[in-house]
Order: C-alpha cells, then structure tokens, then sequence
C-alpha cells in the first residue's frame, strides 16, 4: 500500500460501524452507488449494515449514518461483468443478508479480479445460489401468473374496452417490478394488473404504473374461461404415464392455490390407476398364450367372445384341410350353411368356389380353407338370419386366430378372397382392384395373392357376371401356376 | 355434431392429443407484441405454464382440430376403426380458444394437428387456416407448432411453415417394416420426402434472409419429428441409428419419442404389453449425449447390450463408462473438455465449473463435491490431487455398486 492510499484512511474514521439504509428492497443502483464510496473509503464489510424497507435497522441505530466521502484520487472500484449481471439479480432476493454478501464480493474481488472464477469459493457459490432462486421464480412468475378477467369501466374506449385482466400472485423474492418488461412485451395491447403482497403493476396499453402491496380479496375470485383450462388440463393428462414427482418438481405445491387447473390434481391422482386399468381392458385384449395346434385354435375360437360376433347364437368355424397345405384360402366369414354345419365354404358360394377351383385344376383337397372371421355375423329378420359384413375391428381383433393357422400350416401361398380377407392376413384394407393379379410378398416369406370373394360373383348377372367370373378364372389360374413354381 | 358444446369438443380433442409427447416451445424467433395489434411475444426460451400429474408441461394448448380419421394406423387411438368419440372443431374455435387461454397466461400459443379428414390436402388447408387467422386477423405474436401432413401438397406445407414458429411431420416407427404393419396408410419415402421439402425450404429462407431483410421467416423454430418406441419389434440400437439419420439428413432440431402408450379400443396387432417409460427415458437420455456430450452413434450404441437395447437399470453415459473402463480415471486438474464430459455424474454446467475454477487452485475431491451434484457417482471414473480410484474402477461389481438403489428394494418386494 502506498503512503497516499495510507493518508486516504485518514477520512474513515477507524471502528466506526456504517447503517446504509435502502430505499427499497429491489434498489440495486442504490447499493452500488453506496458500496463503490464504501471499497474506495476502504471500509471492510463487517463494520457496514445494510437496512432495507421494514428490516430491522433499529439494531444499528449506533452506526453512523452519514457516507464517507471517498478520496478525489481513490482508486476506481473494480467489478467485472459477470459479478455485475449477478449481483443485479441476487439483489432481489429475500435473504436479507444479500446485500451484505454482495459487499463482500466486491471487496473481494479488488484484491483478487478473477474470483468469479472460482466456483469453488463459497460466496461465489452463494451469489450464483441467489441469483439461481430468483431467475428460477422469475421464471414460475411467467409461468404460473393467471389472469382473469373483469368486465369494468364499460365507458373505456379502444378494440379491448372494459376489459381489464388482473391477476394474483405470490412471488417469494423482490422480483415484481423486475419483470414488468416481460408481461408488458407480451400483453402490450391488453388492459392488466397484476396484485403481490409485495406491491402491484398497472398497464394501461400504453403506460406502465405501480401501486401499494395488495391483498388475495382484492383480486377478482373467477372467470368462466376457467372451466375450459381446468376441461384441458384433465383431457392432456395420460393416466398411463403417472409421474407425481416430476410434476412437484417443476410446479411445487406453493403455487398450487393460486392456479385454478391445481385443484383437480388429487382427484387426477388418486383415479389414474382405474382410468389406466380402464384403458388397458378396453384396449389390450387379454389374449391368452395361443395354442399351437389346430386342434387347440379349434377349441379356443368356441370360446372366443373379443368381439360381440361371439357373443350372438353362433357356432364357430375352423379352417380345414391338410395340416401342411400349400396353399391356404382365405374367405371373409361363416354364413349361415357353414355355422349350421360347422364347415367352411359349404354354402352357395362354397360350393361356386367348388366349381371355379376344378377348372383351374386345383383339388380342394390339397388347400387349407378358412375365413378371416371364425364366427357368423348376422341379424336375426323373423327366421331368418341376415348376413352382415364384419367390421375392420372384428377383422383385426380376429387376425389373432387366422395368424395362429398361419403359423402352423405355414403355406406357401395364401388366396385371399374379397376385402376383408386381405385385410385379416396384411392388416390394411387394399383396394382388389388393384392388387389382384400379382403375388404380395409377406412376412413369414410366403406370398399373398388377392381375388374377389365369389359370392361376389352371385350377386352379379349377365355379362357383369361372365366378366368377373373371367377375372376370378385368371386368377386361380395364375395362383395354380404359381403353385406349381414354388413346389419346384 | 354440431350439438357438441366447445367443451365438450375440448375434453375429445384434447384426449386424443395427449399420446403426443412433444409440447417445447423455444428456440424461435424472438418477438413481442409492442407497436402492433394483438397480443403475444416469444423470448427465446419457451415457458412450461403448468405441469400435469404425468409430469410432463404444458405449454402449449395441443390440440386435434378433428379426430375424425381416414388413416387406419394400429397405434392411433383415431384410427378409422377405433370406436372413440369423435369431434371437429371449426378453425375459428379453435382461434378463439388459442386467444382465450394466451390472455390469460395459461399458455405460450399452440400446437395443432389433426386427423385426416376428405383428403390430405383439404385437412392441410384447414391447419393453416387457424393459423392464418391468428397471425394476421388477430396480430398473434405467440408460438405455432403446426404438425403437417407427408401427403399434402408441399405448397400447403410451405404456407403452414410462413405462420409457424415449428411444424413437425411424425416419421411415426423408427422401421420400415413397422411402419409397413402398423401404418399401413403412410409410406416411409412420402413421409422422409416431406421432410426434405421442409428442409430445403429452411435453407431456402435462411438463404434469402441473409440477402434481403424483409424476406419471409420460414419455420424459425426449425422442423421436428416423433417416434413411438416399442409398438414394433426396433431395438434401442435401430432407433438411435433411425434418430441420428434424421438429425443428418434433415437438419432436425429434435426427435421426440413417445412410449407406446395404452389406448382405448387398442387395435389387436399392438404388442399387449406397453413399454416400460424408462426406455422412452434412456432414449431421451441417448438423444441428450449426441447433442450436447460429442457421443458418435455408434459410441451410443456401444452402450447397448447384446440384445441391441440401452440398459433400463443405469443410464446410458454409464453404461459406456462400465464398457470402457480403460478410458478412466479422468484427471480432473488436466482432462480435456471431451474426456470430462465422459465422466459419468458430470454434467455440462459441472465440467464448465471445473474448467473455470481449475484456472485458480489445483482441485481435490471436496472442490469437485462442491462443483458436482452427487460425488458418488463421479468418484470412481476421476482422479484429483488426493484421489486415485485404483481398485475402484476394476471391481466387478462396479455396476451393482453405482446402480440406483431402488432397483435392488424390488428384491425384497417380491
């Protein structure tokens, strides 16, 4: 220390114990001002107490109140920019040592100017502590601010009159008029107030005013857009995915009672286990193993009730044929001749099948037959029982069985005939129109081949009729061709 | 339909968006509302306005505008044959809606899709629409997130990128096959052709912004994509090598995963058991470790176990630490900014604070405790001035030892 810095203490009066009192809790300028004439006077940080707004400065009331007056050649006050942002922010913190700390750091960081470096040193972690706190409920603050809407003043002019958004919130440190800018930027055309009991914001759309702390009664109580957010809130909520800590994580508890979609969380809760369990009977079928005979399949399909097919007066209906078939043909459903006798294909169209598959010089005998459907959907019209068209969910829901045949008979061509019978071996609807006529490649390594449904053909007459009755000829032939290729 | 209230359309069609497992809202231009008409501002960061008891944030009303569907896809509880409530809402509505809650800060804007309704196109044209209302009937300044369809018009698709902050388009399966199975409506190149056309029109724009001040933004907030994780047979492995192809090819800014989650009226081809949330995690988890750790991959994969899939039980930063025990210990007082940010337990944030702070003092194990969040699990992979984990890194039971204890509480449940 040189003998001019020495003299320069000469205007600090040794042993005496500085009181800075703070004209308000957030009053960052105020500090520095005060703390860079208290580093150049030299004054340590242990004989200054910093006072804010309604703390106890009665316990200073010894301490000299009066600042000292640096010295003109007092060295300029060294602070760096990343010690500035910080203490900016941990200023407005409601520990009430902050200021303090704040001083210590700037003494500090005269002697040493890299301090703020060291992340190791305690005050340098606290100051990032502090700062952490009040970035983070800066951030709950624009996060969980929830305004509601007043009609008032009905005489206000402008596109927004009369309504007026005013919001309470409970922030835990001084960071209100902080982040005016913020609310302001994003709502500027909106006439809102937002009440603390540390003080309130006034926006007018065009001027920004503060007013006195407020209390909870003074901010309205509801809006009906409430009931909307509160609607949206339980709907975007998975019950399959409960995950309470997570949430406490990011929204404690504190902020609960002032946001109005908080007070379904208990009952979201404490019903996620049922409404999953719901989701997953409604959803997953519990299939059981699937059996791995046909004999088995044959079994199980009579008891079958995944879909309401199986639960009407029904038989069920299994697939036939050698049990290494290579080629397996698949039709849509029983009707009412084969759930009577138990037996694919030995109604009308079966038996037109019969005919169209001798021509193509295809023994019925050697092909596995079976429906994408093992039960008969009908309506019952007085005796009569009408047959009806399963849906795209009984299909599916039904591949389970058809997929156990597959398996087991493993074919080295499966006809699917009509829609609904595509649709159960490659699990989309196709259009036959198009498919028809060329192999498919499917999973397992075999090949899927498409045609209509022949009692397709019976419902058609005349040259319509002869036409299609062509086409379908066309297409066994191909598959019999094909058939006779992948034997080798 | 008409009968429903706008209540009731919400409680439908927020239902069927809740599998959607993205909701960010950062990264996009920044703006406010100041000097224009209406409300609204994006700062950069994206702002979770609340949370829901799943833990994941809300900031952005997500919504369908319809869950009618045309599609059949097995996973999506809005397939043509699922037997779920449906609803529509009217672009309008849906405006409404968007300007109701913004005002009253319970969100940061929106995030629309939709079924497919009469065409792609046509349901496409309707997206925009609601967009188009809010930016320029209603001056909105807030976040867009539009989820656009591969198979509209990529003239569509551009205009829904002029209005939008993000759009996505879900690659939906990390395989063909799967794709193929459960997806039998979408194709695999019309979806990744769909991404190229949204990236070459970000390049586009970025391009004429360079010249011209005034040139349109396109999608500032970047183009994503979402997965769903463990409807097909994909291992952990597939999915990342999927992930990192799409970050490489398509200039993504994320990959979003979503657990195959349990719907209502489940199609009977879905695997009955739903993935454990964990796996979903550690892939977030893996995602993490390519973007911000300098992992390749293939070091990602690494990682994996002879099945191809992460470990559930540790994360996957350790789990390549287990398998690579020879590049530890890491000294800490003169490790390079890579090798630290192998070390497992040490984050970004943590290996920042040890490269500043070693600058100052030569540090020992109570300084990194202090600059860490759990000194436990750094301890065995570095060395300080007074801590040399010899024997440590070459116990066996390394893994048992830094493994969470939950894990071992389940054996004694049973």
């Amino acid at each position: 220390m040189t003998v001019k810095q020495a003299l320069g203490l000469q205007h600090v009066r040794l042993g005496t114990y500085y009181v800075v009192n703070l004209p308000d809790a957030d009053d960052f300028d105020f500090w520095r001002e005060r703390a860079r004439a208290l580093v150049q006077c030299e004054v340590p940080p242990d004989r200054i107490a910093w006072v804010e707004p309604g703390g106890s400065g009665d316990l200073f009331s010894h301490g000299e109140r009066r600042m000292p007056v640096p010295p003109a050649d007092a060295r300029p006050v060294r602070a760096n920019r990343r010690f500035v942002q910080l203490a900016r922010n941990a200023a407005l913190h409601s520990d009430t040592e902050r200021f303090a700390l704040l001083y210590r750091l700037l003494w500090r960081l005269q002697a040493n100017p890299r301090i703020m470096e060291d992340k190791a040193d305690l005050d340098v972690r606290r100051i990032e502590e502090l700062d952490k706190n009040v970035r983070r409920d800066s951030h709950k603050m624009h996060a969980f601010v929830r305004f509601r809407l007043v009609e008032s003043d009905p005489d206000a002019l402008g596109e927004e009159a009369g309504e007026h958004y005013v919001a309470w919130f409970e922030p835990e440190h001084h960071i209100l008029r902080a982040n005016a800018g913020f609310f302001m930027r994003r709502f500027s055309n909106m006439r809102w107030s937002i009440l603390t009991p540390r003080g309130s914001l006034h926006w007018d759309g065009s001027i920004m005013s503060e007013g006195p702390p407020a209390q909870r009664s003074d901010a309205p109580g509801g809006d009906p857009m409430e009931d909307l957010w509160r609607k949206y809130y339980a709907s975007i909520f998975n019950p399959a995915r409960l995950k309470v800590g997570a949430m406490l994580k990011e929204m404690p508890k504190k902020y609960w009672k002032n946001m109005p979609e908080a007070s379904l969380i208990p009952d979201l809760i404490a019903g996620a286990q049922n409404r999953e369990a719901a989701m997953v009977e409604k959803g997953a079928l519990e299939f059981e193993e699937r059996p791995d005979t046909l004999e088995g399949i044959d079994r199980a399909i009579h008891a079958c009730r995944k879909c309401p097919i199986g639960a009407l007066d029904n038989n069920a209906v299994m697939g036939e044929g050698p049990r290494d078939a290579a080629l397996m043909i698949v039709g849509e459903q029983p009707g009412d001749n084969e759930d009577l006798q138990g037996r694919p294909f030995v109604g009308p169209a079966g038996q037109l099948l019969d005919v169209h598959l001798e021509k193509a010089g295809i023994d019925r005998r050697t092909a596995y037959l079976t429906n994408a459907v093992k039960h008969f959907k009908y309506v019952q019209r007085g005796k009569r029982r009408l047959h009806q068209n399963p849906g795209a969910k009984e299909i599916d829901t039904c591949r389970w069985w058809i997929e156990g045949e597959r398996a087991i008979v493993q074919p080295k061509l499966v006809l699917a005939m009509g829609a609904s019978a595509a649709r159960s071996v490659l699990g989309r609807t196709v259009s036959i129109s198009k498919v028809r006529g060329k192999p498919i490649p499917l999973e397992d390594g075999s090949e899927l081949w498409v045609t209509v449904h022949p009692s397709y053909l019976l419902r058609l007459e005349g040259p319509a009729r002869e036409e299609q009755a062509r086409l379908f000829d066309a297409d066994l032939a191909a598959v019999k061709v094909r058939l006779g290729e992948v034997r080798g | 339909m008409s009968s429903q209230s706008v209540l009731q359309k919400l409680e439908i069609l927020a239902d069927a968006a809740k599998y959607d497992a993205s909701c960010a809202s950062s990264g996009t231009a920044k703006r406010n509302s100041m000097g224009g008409k209406g409300i609204g501002s994006t700062e950069g960061m994206g702002i979770c306005h609340a949370y829901a008891p799943d833990g994941r944030c809300i900031s952005l009303l997500k919504i369908l505008l319809t869950n009618h569907c045309v599609f059949d896809c097995h996973y999506c509880v809005n397939r043509k044959s699922s037997n779920v409530a449906r609803a529509r809402f009217t672009p309008q509505e849906v405006v409404d809606l968007t300007l109701a809650f913004y005002r009253r800060n319970y969100i940061e804007g929106l995030f629309l899709s939709s079924g497919i309704v009469k065409s792609s196109n046509h349901t496409m044209e309707q997206l925009v629409e609601v967009a188009r209302i809010l930016r320029e009937e209603h001056d909105f300044r807030g976040y867009i997130h539009l989820k656009t369809i591969p198979e509209a018009d990529p003239e569509i698709v551009h205009q829904a990128g002029l209005y939008a902050d993000r759009i996505s388009i879900n690659v939906e399966l990390p395989t063909d096959s799967g794709l193929t199975r459960l997806a039998p409506d979408k194709s695999a190149a019309q979806i990744e052709g769909a991404m190229g056309k949204v990236k070459a029109d970000l390049v586009e724009a970025k391009d004429a912004r360079k010249r011209f001040k005034h040139a349109p933004r396109f999608a500032p907030a970047g183009q994503s994509t979402q997965m769903i994780v463990g409807a097909d047979a994909a291992t952990d492995s597939d999915i990342v090598g999927k992930a990192s192809r799409l970050y490489d090819s398509f200039k993504l800014r994320r990959v979003y995963y979503s657990a195959l989650s349990p719907i209502p009226d489940a199609s009977a081809v879905l695997p009955l058991k739903r993935p454990p949330l964990i796996r979903e995690h550690r892939l977030y988890q893996s995602d993490w470790l390519m973007r911000f750790y300098g992992y390749k991959p293939a070091e990602v994969m690494q990682a994996t176990e002879a099945d191809g899939n992460l470990p559930l039980d540790i994360d996957p930063k350790l789990a390549w630490a287990l398998k690579f025990r020879e590049q530890f210990p890491v000294d800490v007082n003169c490790a390079s900014k890579e090798q630290l940010l192998r070390v497992p337990g040490l984050g970004v944030k943590a290996v920042g604070k040890i490269l500043a702070s070693r600058r100052h003092r030569t540090l020992r194990l109570d300084d990194v405790a202090r600059l860490t969040l759990s000194i436990t699990k750094v301890r065995p992979f570095i060395c300080t001035v007074d801590w040399r984990p010899v024997l440590l890194t070459d116990r066996a039971d390394l893994r048992s030892l830094l493994a969470p204890k939950t894990e071992q509480l389940e054996l004694f449940v049973a």
